[in-house]
């Protein structure tokens, strides 16, 4: 297990109680705002210390408050992007950049020219942070954590203070980050499209609690963690292979027993990705449905129907070993008479797939 | 120059040394005391706070007078310092001491303001990337406060340049030894014809405050510029 975690804290009107193992990879910190997720992190870097606990990383044991261990920050090597950035605004990008390097000196650095080149800062090194975008100035704080050769890098929501756009120029960058290197993260944020795409272990976190914790796919594709994603965010992520680029624009995946026609996806065919397909964008039909504009048809059979406490029910449908979660109501449910183990087609229109939803 | 007789130079260049010593003295332990104020939260602070600000609100004779007290040849502290040498009372670096000590609550006031308005997350992130709490102060408080830390020198300097009443109760008026600027304009105004030399020691002075004035404001904004990244 490379990350091991079990604090409490208490706040004068909020308490977080909070425990759970995670292999390498990234660990989404996922919940709403308000849930403990900054705590958390913060526990992780030393910036706050938990009344009681125990914190370990990779076998290093960064907090034990039974044994009276407490590293402070500076010495955790814990990389820490903070959503805001916190570039140093007296010092160019070079110098931001090299300022855990030069700490970091004497154990092992990371090499500049190449985290330069991986997030495409090149051309920024000159100039000060007040003269950046905030695309810019959050890729500058990614090289910066990386080259203080850091043991684990946290990110505290740092996509939530960038528009649509911004967010897309950089998750690529991210996904390279996190298959490049072998520093594990812990990635917060409210954004299921961003965990789905980068996440390997998701935990969710309500009222400082947590509710959940498992491997992403598995997570996300839980109809039980659905309210807590909320209704937009439920949504299952399928793991496909790129088939072919067609003429027309659209890409074809394969994904075990069934294929899906998605507009124009970047990755080289054969590339494996993962497609977060959300729940209320799959209609469900328990014949094969004639005549229809939707071009992806996906046969399986219904696992598991799960009624919601208003007029929604999420029904999850086994695709070979892959699942797939559809909201419907639950007056189709008793309509089309759905029920584990009845056969059924999930149907879903190409262009529902965003940009966003799609990660390597 | 000859504008200048030999006492009128000798009250300049005495001022000047005065003063340069008392700011460049009193600065790290202003800097220091301006950290503790803004920063930390430890008993006895509001008292602390109430005596670096003294100065600025007591007669200047009557913190003239404390000196002479504590640091005077008889007391408490000027006599122990009296057995390894060092005296105060009457000589220059008395004068350079209560220069210090008068003009200690404006470069605190400066150097904490400007600490007020670092923000602590920049120092949070300098500790995330691997900085001790001493090189995160080296490495990025410092240099964002050192427009303040500029501006509360010049301030201090200047008002060391005008102190008069805690010096001259303190270690006198003595030509060549204890005599500053504004205590020579004073000694001047007593005799009779000494207004001529007076008027240009005014000048001087004048002169001296200007200056810095405006070398702070120039040095001040080019710091600020350079900080700000613009």
């Amino acid at each position: 297990m490379s990350l091991s975690v079990s604090v409490q804290h208490g706040f004068p009107d909020f308490s977080l109680d909070v425990a759970f193992k995670a292999p390498p990879g990234v660990t989404a910190i996922f919940g709403q705002s308000g849930s403990g997720k900054t705590t958390l992190v913060n526990a992780f870097s030393g910036l706050l210390r938990p009344n009681s606990g125990r914190i370990s990383v990779d076998g290093r044991e960064l907090f034990d408050s039974t044994a009276g261990r407490w590293i402070p920050t500076h010495r955790r090597k814990i990389g820490y992007v903070f959503q805001e950035g916190r570039l140093f605004p007296h010092l160019s990008v070079r110098q931001n950049l090299l300022y855990g390097h030069w700490f970091a000196k004497r154990h092992g650095t990371a090499d500049f020219d190449h985290v330069v080149e991986m997030l495409g800062i090149g051309p920024l090194l000159a100039r000060r942070p007040a003269k950046l975008s905030g695309g810019e100035k959050q890729r500058v704080a990614f090289g910066r954590a990386l080259l203080s050769a850091p043991r684990l890098l946290l990110m505290d929501e740092p996509l939530a203070a960038l528009d649509e756009s911004r967010k897309l120029e950089i998750l690529p960058y991210l996904e390279r980050l996190r298959d490049e290197t072998e520093i594990p993260i812990v990635y917060v944020s409210h954004s299921v499209a961003e965990i789905a795409r980068l996440a390997t272990t998701i935990v969710v976190l309500k009222d400082g609690r947590v509710v959940r914790c498992g491997p992403a796919a598995e997570v996300l594709g839980d109809p039980a963690i659905a309210p807590t994603l909320g209704v937009r965010g439920a949504g299952a992520v399928l793991s496909a292979r790129v088939v072919a680029h067609h003429a027309d624009g659209l890409t074809e995946l394969a994904i075990g027993t069934g294929q899906l026609f998605l507009p124009r996806i970047p990755s080289p065919v054969g590339a494996r990705i993962r497609v977060r397909i959300a729940a209320q964008d799959v209609m469900l039909a328990t014949s094969r449905p004639r005549d229809i504009s939707a071009l992806n048809l996906l046969e399986g059979t219904v696992r598991e129907v799960r009624m919601g406490v208003g007029p929604g029910a999420i029904v999850t449908i086994g695709i070979g070993t892959q699942t797939v979660l559809s909201r419907v109501t639950r007056r189709s449910c008793e309509a089309l008479e759905l029920a584990p183990g009845k056969p059924c087609f999930a149907i879903m229109k190409s262009v529902a797939v965003a940009p966003d939803d799609i990660g390597t | 120059m000859d504008w200048l007789g030999p006492q009128e130079w000798q009250a300049v260049a005495l001022s000047l040394r005065v003063s340069l010593w008392a700011t460049f003295v009193s600065l790290p332990l202003g800097i220091f005391t301006a950290y503790a104020l803004a920063r930390w939260q430890f008993p006895g602070k509001q008292v602390l706070n109430g005596l670096v600000h003294l100065p600025l609100i007591l007669p200047p004779v009557v913190t003239g007078y404390l000196l002479l007290l504590t640091l005077g040849t008889k007391g408490p502290i000027g006599g122990l310092l009296e057995q390894v040498g060092i005296v105060f009372a009457f000589r220059w670096t008395g004068a350079a001491v209560a220069a210090g000590v008068m003009a200690f609550p404006l470069m605190v006031r400066a150097v904490r303001l400007s600490i007020e308005a670092v923000d602590p997350k920049l120092e949070q992130a300098a500790s995330t990337l691997g900085a001790s709490p001493l090189w995160v102060f080296a490495t990025v408080t410092l240099p964002l406060i050192m427009p303040g830390i500029i501006a509360g020198a010049i301030l201090a300097f200047a008002k060391a340049m005008g102190e008069f009443g805690a010096t001259i109760t303190f270690v006198s008026n003595i030509p060549g030894q204890t005599q500053t600027l504004p205590s020579a304009i004073y000694a001047f105004l007593q005799v009779p014809g000494g207004e001529s030399s007076a008027l240009k020691l005014v000048i001087v002075a004048v002169a001296v405050a200007m200056t810095a004035l405006l070398m702070s404001e120039f040095i001040a904004e080019r710091v600020a510029r350079r900080v700000r990244g613009a």
